[in-house]
């Protein structure tokens, strides 16, 4: 009887065992890296806005406070984005021809909003509140990076649930003092010691249970 | 061991039988599968399963694109015919796992003869029941979500819910059962392999026999590797079906919090696992003519499991009434009347007849010799048992503890197309079984034949 099988079958029928479980665990290591990609979460892509707006040059360069734009971070979930009024105090004294800024005027003239790009997106079941971790001691940068150093604005964290439960299980990471919230460039001597003694100067008792963030 | 000394080939061998030998087995099982073209009564048969396979897909379909507002369930009775059907075909497949893993290990030579198509059934009934808990969850394609892998969220499963448990029992016992069938299934398919002519099936149970030659050492590494699996089975048997019970009894719903449960649970699953596998035998060994694989020996035996196992299922259903009673908790008193006085008190006193009265006509040796007798017994169990898991759910949770919130539950048109496609499935997959694999282990009935008896007064 002639043989079914030719020798080389021998050598492709281990390779395929052995490549299976490799290829299976490349499958699943492609994933998890694809998953935490820049391509999914976006991450330093800097957005196309109306106005090219530079936080650079308005904090960093003129020394404008955040919250002179932003003013409901304090107090509110939502940080607030100015309306076309608060660039006009400025902008209708300096570079007030400037082309660049001719959607400024128009939308001041027409009384219609600036439709920015929208560059931080959390999902619609997370509820998010900046006054809280504002009180708390977590500073702007911490969540939004060095926007004091971009010219156009991109997302400096993954916005991945992880990403938020790395510091809600572990807060004393990243706490700063209240009065350094605001500052950039401030870095803690020591974030372990400072870390820890805030937390609990400040109460934080940091939850990480589901209906915190999806109630 | 009399057995063993005792002279001649020729001894009566109720496990097989008179006149077989080794060529004859062979013949007799790979003649199923090697012979030219189905029988019609094959056609029909897997084109009926077929057809409500189909009728499952589109009902799936239907599922995904609408939702699981299709079905019947709503508060209070949130948990309905998805956790019913998955009850009752994870527990058919318990009766496989008992006959290939247990019984092998007691040696129970009448195991040999079943275990290949009870281990099928196994597979197939977990098949089925894998469906159900995926699609219950409203949004199957999140049931990845159920493993614990290295996630985006930063978060495992819940592993105080005895609903993760359940995913790990599940797809052990699959794996494992789906491992072991195939393990069996080696040296039989080298026997194919050799027996075929055609070029393609050859290749293809060439490849499945992994290069089997039946040398001694094939031989010893094999029955190290099968005895070792079994003993992996053994615990399966009675682990998967206790912790499908810990889905109810880990809740402080009248009627599911009961320590009983485990046990009641193991048992019913062996019981309607043996009724299926009578169901399948049956008509099998009729339509093939193997009756002399499958003798009226091996009816009886499997008969008087179903006895004892329904028996123990029997004493649970006491047992929940004792409790309800003596416990003298107003909620559980409260269920066991309403469940057996209630609106559901008719499916109630059925599932008392099917499961409980319906088998004490295995008492008596002449129902266990009549085929169809027992066939008929099997079929009630197999509806029975249904019941029950339809009465577990349904009763505890139709008047929970809030009266303001009672209603009345039942399986909508799709409910029933869905359960029904699924057995409809299951046939299908039977019959391609039956088709392409040998339903009865070769290699195993050859150790049945008088030739391979160990004549010690010889040695």
């Amino acid at each position: 009887m002639a043989q079914v099988f030719k020798p080389a079958a021998n050598t492709i029928a281990k390779l395929a065992v052995f490549g299976g479980a490799f290829f299976l665990a490349l499958a699943v290591w492609s994933l998890n890296e694809f998953n935490r990609s820049q391509y999914m979460t976006r991450t330093k892509v800097a957005r196309e806005q109306p106005v090219p707006f530079s936080h650079k040059h308005h904090n960093a360069e003129l020394g404008i406070d955040c919250r002179y734009c932003h003013t409901s971070v304090e107090t509110s979930a939502f940080a607030g984005i100015p309306p076309t009024q608060t660039c006009m105090n400025c902008h209708s004294q300096i570079w007030k021809d400037s082309p660049m800024l001719e959607p400024v005027r128009a939308s001041f003239a027409s009384n219609r909003s600036l439709e920015w790009v929208r560059v931080h997106d959390l999902p619609d079941f997370v509820y998010f509140n900046h006054s809280i971790h504002i009180h708390k001691g977590i500073g702007c940068v911490s969540c939004h990076g060095r926007v004091d150093q971009m010219n156009l604005t991109w997302q400096q964290s993954p916005l991945q649930m992880e990403w938020c439960l790395n510091c809600h299980r572990n807060p004393a990471a990243a706490v700063r003092p209240r009065e350094e919230v605001f500052n950039m460039a401030w870095k803690a001597e020591n974030q372990e010691e400072l870390g820890a003694r805030l937390v609990k100067a400040y109460n934080i008792e940091s939850r990480d249970d589901c209906s915190v963030c999806h109630r | 061991m009399d057995k063993h000394s005792a002279p001649g080939p020729q001894e009566p061998n109720a496990m097989i039988g008179p006149g077989h030998s080794f060529n004859s087995v062979t013949d007799k099982i790979s003649s199923i599968v090697l012979r030219e073209g189905a029988p019609r009564g094959w056609w029909i048969g897997f084109g009926i399963g077929f057809v409500l396979t189909n009728m499952m897909l589109v009902s799936l379909i239907y599922l995904f694109a609408r939702g699981t507002g299709i079905w019947g369930v709503n508060i209070p009775v949130g948990w309905g015919f998805a956790i019913i059907n998955f009850v009752w075909w994870i527990g058919i497949g318990h009766a496989g796992t008992l006959i290939s893993a247990i019984l092998l290990l007691l040696r129970q030579e009448w195991r040999t003869s079943i275990n290949r198509f009870a281990e099928a059934m196994t597979l197939f009934a977990v098949a089925c029941a894998g469906i159900f808990p995926v699609i219950h969850t409203g949004r199957p394609w999140l049931a990845y979500w159920l493993f614990p892998y290295p996630n985006t969220m930063g978060l495992w499963p819940n592993f105080r819910s005895p609903l993760i448990w359940d995913v790990f029992a599940v797809s052990t016992y699959a794996s494992v059962s789906l491992l072991f069938w195939y393990v069996g299934l080696i040296p039989d398919m080298a026997t194919l392999r050799d027996r075929t002519v055609k070029i393609i099936p050859k290749r293809i149970y060439g490849v499945l026999s992994l290069g089997w030659r039946g040398s001694v050492r094939h031989w010893h590494r094999y029955e190290t590797a099968y005895l070792l699996l079994a003993g992996l089975s053994t615990p399966l048997v009675v682990s998967v079906h206790t912790i499908v019970s810990f889905d109810f009894a880990v809740s402080i719903t009248p009627g599911w919090h009961a320590t009983i449960f485990p046990p009641y649970f193991v048992a019913g699953a062996v019981f309607a696992g043996f009724a299926m596998v009578l169901t399948i035998a049956i008509p099998l060994r009729r339509v093939y003519e193997l009756q002399d694989f499958v003798t009226a020996q091996h009816l009886d035996y499997m008969a008087r499991v179903m006895l004892a196992t329904g028996l123990i299922v029997g004493y649970g259903y006491l047992t929940e009434a004792f409790m309800a009673w003596y416990s003298a908790n107003p909620y559980e008193t409260f269920m066991m009347s309403n469940r057996m006085t209630g609106p559901y008190a008719p499916v109630y006193w059925l599932l008392i007849t099917c499961n409980i009265l319906s088998i004490q006509a295995l008492w008596f040796e002449k129902v266990r010799a009549t085929p169809i007798g027992l066939f008929i017994v099997a079929m009630f169990v197999n509806v029975g048992m249904w019941l029950e898991r339809f009465i577990i759910v349904a009763t505890s949770l139709h008047r929970d503890f809030l009266p303001s919130s009672w209603a009345m539950y039942a399986g909508t048109v799709w409910d029933w197309s869905l359960f029904i496609g699924t057995l409809g499935f299951f046939v299908s997959l039977l019959f391609l079984f039956i088709r392409f694999l040998p339903m009865i282990s070769i290699f195993e009935m050859k150790t049945m034949v008088p030739e391979a008896e160990v004549r010690e007064d010889l040695l």
